[in-house]
């Protein structure tokens, strides 16, 4: 990859679209409205909303994982897959443009969609029956949403530890998504990262930051177990405080809380 | 001997606490203490206001920073597929056997530490290591034998080398053992360059003018992605109005045969840094930075001095080349081993101190780069060509190559050929009268742009070298008839497995079960539906990778299946609908060992 390496003719040529279609936007932000379609759906947005964001303002759901209301979006879990002039990107981290049209359900991203969350499955040890997060997971959400009886790839069965060593809270690797949501949404009152991605490839692991993490307040580290996605942060000395069957999920399935 | 927080403090005031600085204060307590302590983490995260997980993030995610001892002597050993074809196994027998300790580990002693890496932009001279900094090629087993000895009486590394390579190479400041091997030059690099003339002529024109003399050239992007470079150019122009802008010349060429730049960098430095002004003049920035791959560390102090020469010759600096108020300089950063800071947003944020993952975009760098400023990201050979630009002026340059693809490209041509080396051609020549060139006309297969590109077979080496036809970013693998394309194949899915960032799903988790399945194939175990999965699977992981890397990743096995399918097809066990890959006697290993007992096996 000396380079830019991958990107083909093809795609250079998409990037000088996608600059210039950023130009055109910042014309568009003197209107208060931007209108676009997706999957038919005429919709507008407010100027420097993002496609997955504009879209749940519309009633549409895009599924997410990484993604989570408030915090910087990452472009990680790649749920949020759209296609916008037959070129695929993540609706996440794209900013909506003035007659934008998007095809999100579509058989095609949808396969593809699933295959994540299958790949998400076989990449760690997910055993729901033991998980304390089960029925407020949003993996296992997707999961059903996607119908997945067996995910098409092999189970790798990882060896992962689950490390319960830290003050307030326990890291199971087991059932980490690499989704990033602790890195970006816990952070200290002077800044600093808790939590950080250490390694990188598939051995990348989260760990949390020793010293720091035995000051967090009771409020943060719950913060941090209810805004991971899985089971992989748990607060110490509280499980099960709502019974599973009475849960988030159990209630209504993935998606319903958006789409209309 | 110092302290653990005198390193530390001394490293950091070096650079005044400047968060871009962190890869160099990282560097500099690596190479003081031979590793990174947890300590040393705890201190620097104290004394640059971040978290000490934060220093644990970034120092294990670079291949050359490591928490443990890496031994007094660090032999990294390249394990590329060129180099496993020319001899690297028995080379690394040979450091296991001397040493007396297996790749992965440090003798317990701590003198010698065995490392496999990626490809170190030596393929022309392979088998190739670099030990404490400095590169050593054509390694044999006798050789390694006495450079074994040579660490076991303290030598000093340097002192090992004994003969230098060709032009440069062999100078007072470089004394490496890397030989160029230019075997062909082109009118655009390797043409005579009178230092000076591209910059003077280029601060005679308005900045606007410039960038329209490069647009007037065609010249695209030389790493492989084949950009317009004026039109790049102008739109990191157009947003650095009152902005601090940047030029970035990308030198972490990482993609496995790839050693162009190598070249460029050692005997045209001047050229390069030529064209970096050039491009400031044009963009409007008054800084420029080369991030320098760390493999390429041992031209690190003579890329300096070439610098303080530009310098005192008034081509850096204030007013340059005479120009009021056209202000420029440059300064070289120093990546630490990873493959994927090749990707421009991924090296922006290595550049910056950080974990080198890329970025999301948009926002493209030349709206959001270096520190936040427009920059413009450009490719040592680009900026070179650039410089030609200038002096040839843009419709001359633009008469030399194809309908879309203009100038010439250099080619690091390495593998299963008489002649392998760098050869400058204009675009539009064929594979084959390549190949006749560097001797190997009678190749089964070309890997065009490195793992990331496409295996070409013999039946398409009649395409033209353009970005039309054959794109690449240089690197030309000749793999000769005889060859098992699926090691090869299995040996480029390693690389991409060890060097994807883990940032983002389907590159992470895709390649390994990608490679789970090649695997699967080799072993003669896959069926028909294993194959057809396979292609499918490579398309998901292509269309939902965040970059470049998961974008490219399944090459090696997407372009074999559709070139080579009968490579794959003569492995798979024919009518069958499943085999099981379940190994029971591997299974039950562990606990045979435990209890003692032999496995049962039927028929045995």
């Amino acid at each position: 990859m000396s380079t830019s390496k991958s990107k083909t003719k093809a795609k250079a040529k998409h990037d000088v679209k996608a600059k210039a279609k950023s130009k055109s936007k910042s014309k568009s932000m003197k209107s208060s409205k931007i209108r676009f379609e997706i999957d038919g759906k005429e919709c507008t947005a407010k100027p420097g909303q993002t496609i997955v964001e504009a879209a749940r303002d519309n009633g549409v759901y895009i599924p997410v994982l990484c993604w989570y209301e408030g915090m910087e979006p990452a472009g990680i879990c790649r749920m949020c897959m759209v296609k916008v002039g037959g070129r695929t990107m993540p609706g996440c981290t794209t900013p909506v443009a003035e007659g934008m049209i998007i095809e999100s359900d579509v058989p095609e991203l949808e396969d593809m969609r699933k295959a994540m969350v299958e790949m998400l499955f076989v990449e760690g040890n997910h055993l729901c029956p033991t998980c304390e997060k089960s029925g407020n997971c949003d993996l296992q959400a997707l999961g059903y949403r996607y119908r997945m009886m067996v995910p098409r790839f092999p189970y790798q069965f990882p060896l992962r530890l689950v490390d319960a060593t830290y003050t307030k809270i326990m890291i199971d690797n087991n059932r980490c998504v690499q989704c990033r949501r602790c890195i970006r949404g816990i952070t200290t009152k002077d800044g600093r990262h808790v939590f950080a991605m250490t390694k990188r490839s598939g051995k990348s692991t989260i760990v949390a930051d020793r010293e720091l993490e035995a000051k967090i307040s009771d409020a943060l580290a719950k913060k941090a177990m209810d805004q991971c996605p899985v089971g992989a942060i748990l607060k110490k000395e509280t499980g099960f405080a709502l019974p599973i069957g009475r849960r988030k999920y159990d209630k209504a399935p993935i998606g319903t809380e958006v789409h209309k | 001997m110092s302290t653990i927080e005198e390193v530390v403090q001394k490293a950091v005031k070096k650079q005044g606490k400047d968060p871009t600085g962190m890869l160099e204060i990282i560097r500099d307590v690596q190479a003081e203490l031979g590793h990174v302590p947890d300590k040393a983490k705890s201190l620097i995260a104290a004394g640059m206001g971040l978290s000490k997980a934060d220093l644990d993030g970034i120092v294990s995610f670079y291949h050359f920073f490591s928490e443990k001892p890496v031994g007094k002597y660090a032999v990294y050993l390249n394990n590329s597929a060129v180099a496993v074809m020319k001899g690297r196994e028995a080379v690394a027998r040979a450091f296991e056997q001397e040493a007396g300790c297996k790749f992965g580990q440090t003798t317990p002693d701590g003198i010698i530490g065995l490392h496999d890496t990626s490809d170190i932009g030596m393929n022309d001279q392979e088998p190739a290591a670099i030990i404490n900094g400095v590169v050593f090629t054509g390694l044999t087993p006798e050789k390694v034998k006495d450079i074994v000895s040579q660490m076991r009486s303290g030598k000093d590394v340097t002192e090992m080398v004994k003969e230098y390579g060709d032009g440069l190479n062999g100078s007072e400041i470089v004394r490496s053992m890397v030989k160029n091997n230019i075997r062909k030059k082109g009118a655009v690099i390797f043409a005579p360059f009178e230092q000076g003339s591209a910059v003077k002529k280029a601060v005679r024109m308005t900045p606007a003018d410039v960038i329209e003399e490069v647009k007037k050239s065609n010249l695209r992007g030389r790493g492989g992605a084949g950009f317009p470079t004026g039109m790049k150019w102008e739109f990191t122009r157009n947003n650095s109005k009152g902005k601090k802008a940047f030029v970035v010349c990308n030198a972490d060429e990482g993609e496995p045969g790839t050693f162009k730049d190598r070249v460029i960098l050692t005997e045209l430095p001047r050229m390069l840094f030529e064209g970096m002004s050039v491009a400031g003049y044009a963009i409007g920035a008054d800084r420029g930075i080369l991030y320098l791959r760390a493999e390429y560390e041992y031209l690190l102090k003579y890329l300096q001095s070439v610098l303080d020469a530009m310098r005192k010759g008034n081509l850096l600096g204030r007013n340059v080349a005479g120009k009021k108020e056209f202000n420029f300089d440059i300064e070289i950063k120093l990546g630490a081993g990873a493959y994927i800071c090749g990707e421009e947003t991924a090296l922006l944020e290595s550049a910056e101190g950080k974990r080198g993952e890329p970025r999301n975009r948009p926002p493209f760098p030349a709206q959001y780069g270096y520190q936040g400023g427009p920059t413009s990201v450009n490719n040592v050979e680009t900026l070179c060509a650039a410089a030609r630009v200038m002096i040839l002026g843009g419709e001359e340059f633009a008469k030399m190559g194809t309908f879309q693809s203009h100038g010439t490209k250099l080619l690091s041509v390495s593998g299963d050929c008489q002649k392998p080396g760098i050869y400058e051609v204009e675009f539009g020549i064929s594979l084959q009268s390549l190949l006749d060139e560097a001797g190997g006309s009678d190749a089964m297969a070309v890997q065009v742009g490195g793992p990331s590109g496409k295996c070409v077979p013999a039946g398409e080496f009649g395409k033209k070298i353009s970005f039309e036809e054959l794109p690449t970013g240089g690197s030309m693998i000749v793999i000769a008839p005889g060859r098992d394309l699926l090691t090869i194949v299995h040996n480029f899915m390693d690389f991409f497995v060890e060097e994807s960032c883990g940032w983002c799903t389907p590159c992470r988790a895709g390649n390994v079960i990608l490679r789970e399945r090649l695997e699967k194939i080799m072993a003669r175990k896959g069926t028909e539906s294993d194959l057809a999965e396979l292609a499918q699977w490579c398309a998901v992981v292509k269309t939902m990778s965040r970059c470049g890397l998961g974008q490219t990743s399944p090459n090696p096995i997407a372009t074999t299946i559709e070139n080579f399918r009968s490579v794959y097809e003569s492995r798979l066990q024919k009518g069958v609908g499943f085999v099981s890959e379940f190994d029971k006697d591997k299974a039950v290993e562990e606990y045979c060992r435990i209890a003692g007992r032999t496995p049962y096996t039927e028929g045995r």
